[in-house]
């Protein structure tokens, strides 16, 4: 077999893996979500499908597809049956540059963890979560409802807004590094907890996981799906597993940015004291996934001005003042 | 409480913080909470709570049941008289007078022995409104408030019927009703609350 054939097999191989694994994880994170939230509440949370509530997951999923698929009568169909496919196929796509452990070997053959290897893998990742955006904004303004409409310009300004921030925030270790591959930026920091870029960058840190807080509509920035005020937001008139779809997305997109903030600020897959490289990225990213959650349980929602008012009056300065002190201290 | 006492201030103010009135007080304020830490305060408060040990607050309501207080006006009950079994209700009324809701009916008749006998006695729950009139002007302690808050059945008629609310003759008779000792029953210290009529000081003196 030639070398194109086994490559096509493996990228083909790979990119089904994933999908498998992010979809799996996706539903196992809303799992997670309702369990560990329970518990900061002092509550017990699913228990009562399967050992400690784990085949919750499949009761779920055994819902959401025999549900009706509803189409509000004036909506526009083909824009409103597209959009919940956006939100996952964005949320997938932006792993295809993640290397997401360290090589290995598997039957004689180095595997590398990772189904392109472009040399712009962090630039690839942040457009390809940005184009999500379209998502609500498609699923809002087709549903015909107030409540939707109004979501989808929520979940537009607030993406787009910290999708500055969280930018900003990147150039700064990108500027250090000189390069926009994650590999490399995960083999800078291969020397220890000392090399990591969070203690070169600490506000860089800061301001994307602020931003990577909003993008993935995580509490605090928790506005487009906000039940108090606007329902359920772009997803009020969805149901079944178009709105399991935008769901899968959302905690898809959760596990990317863990892999982006393990990846460029905490060392990586590079291994830690006696853990391997590949323990070490997981126990990261489910840390972050935790914080997610943590921070979910603790922290009130803040209004929508008061968004606004800190992105581009508190976190774009910061952040604009962060790459101006790197370029002078690199120069 | 001194400012309390005024008069002519009355009104207790509690939201006195003083707002920022320049721009560089405003900045002042927004470094001072950005750097306070309360964020972290609040992280912390649900972490302890999460690790404490036996701090679950979940009841596994159909395996588990909270008690309740034996004061609580649940489904009613019609008790039996504790030495012979016979029924507590005398037919007189006065629950079926005294409440709100107009949902008690009885039917009584003149029985072969000469009594009043209570032939019907039901209770429309869907009318109910769980005041606990009817138990509390019970002059025989036969109607009460039972714990049995679990009431969802097929038919709307259920629990409200004299079969449904007597004490069955076979569970007394195993001793299966105990003194009733919630709404409209004595206290506990019922005796001590007894005072003494004026005569009963006369018989005191008397034998004095």
């Amino acid at each position: 077999m030639s070398s194109e054939m086994i490559f096509v097999i493996e990228t083909v191989i790979k990119a089904i893996v994933v999908i498998a694994v992010f979809a799996t994880l996706a539903g196992l994170g809303t799992y997670l979500e309702r369990k560990i939230l329970a518990f900061f509440q002092r509550r017990l949370g699913p228990v009562m499908v399967g050992p400690v509530g784990v085949i919750q997951l499949v009761a779920d999923m055994i819902k959401l597809f025999t549900k009706e698929d509803i189409v509000p009568q004036n909506a526009i169909k083909p824009i409103f049956l597209i959009a919940p496919l956006i939100a996952a196929i964005t949320a997938m796509t932006a792993l295809a540059t993640v290397p997401l452990l360290p090589e290995f070997t598997m039957f004689g053959h180095t595997i590398r963890p990772i189904i392109a290897d472009v040399g712009i893998g962090i630039l690839f990742v942040m457009g390809v979560t940005s184009l999500g955006v379209y998502a609500p904004l498609l699923a809002g303004m087709s549903s015909s409802n107030k409540w939707g409409l109004l979501g989808a310009a929520r979940a537009v300004i607030q993406m787009l807004s910290f999708e500055v921030v969280s930018g900003f925030a990147l150039i700064a270790p990108i500027m250090i590094i000189g390069s926009l591959s994650l590999i490399d930026i995960n083999n800078y920091q291969d020397a220890g907890i000392g090399s990591w870029m969070v203690w070169q960058q600490p506000l860089a840190f800061l301001l994307f996981v602020l931003g990577i807080f909003a993008e993935t509509n995580r509490t605090p920035f928790s506005l487009l799906e906000n039940e108090t005020e606007i329902v359920a937001g772009y997803g009020t008139e969805y149901s079944g597993m178009r709105w399991g779809m935008f769901f899968i997305g959302e905690y898809a997109n959760m596990f990317t940015a863990s892999f982006l903030i393990s990846l460029v600020f905490l060392g990586g897959f590079n291994p830690l004291w006696f853990i391997p490289g590949g323990i070490a990225i997981l126990l990261k990213v489910f840390f972050i996934i935790f914080f997610f959650m943590w921070v979910r349980a603790a922290w009130p929602h803040v209004r929508p001005d008061q968004l606004m008012w800190l992105c581009w009056k508190v976190l774009m300065p910061l952040a604009l003042l962060n790459i101006l002190i790197t370029g002078l201290v690199l120069l | 409480m001194e400012r309390l006492n005024d008069r002519n201030c009355n009104y207790l103010y509690i939201n006195e913080e003083i707002r920022p009135l320049t721009s560089w007080e405003k900045f002042r304020q927004v470094c001072k909470r950005s750097i306070k830490g309360e964020l972290f305060v609040g992280l912390w408060i649900v972490f302890r709570e999460m690790v404490r040990k036996g701090n679950l607050a979940t009841v596994k309501y159909p395996f588990e049941k909270l008690p309740i207080s034996p004061r609580y006006r649940a489904i009613h009950k019609l008790l039996r008289l504790l030495e012979s079994g016979n029924e507590r209700c005398i037919g007189c009324g006065l629950c079926e007078k005294i409440c709100v809701a107009n949902c008690i009916r009885i039917d009584t008749s003149l029985g072969e022995d000469g009594r009043k006998k209570v032939s019907e006695y039901s209770i429309n729950f869907g009318r109910c409104i769980y005041c606990g009139f009817c138990a509390e002007v019970c002059p025989e302690l036969a109607i009460v408030h039972g714990g049995e808050y679990e009431n969802a059945s097929e038919q709307r008629a259920h629990f409200g019927l004299k079969e449904d609310m007597l004490t069955p003759i076979d569970i007394f008779k195993a001793g299966g009703q105990k003194e009733f000792p919630g709404y409209g029953s004595l206290s506990e210290n019922a005796s001590s609350l007894i005072k003494k009529t004026p005569l009963a000081y006369k018989e005191e003196k008397c034998t004095n």
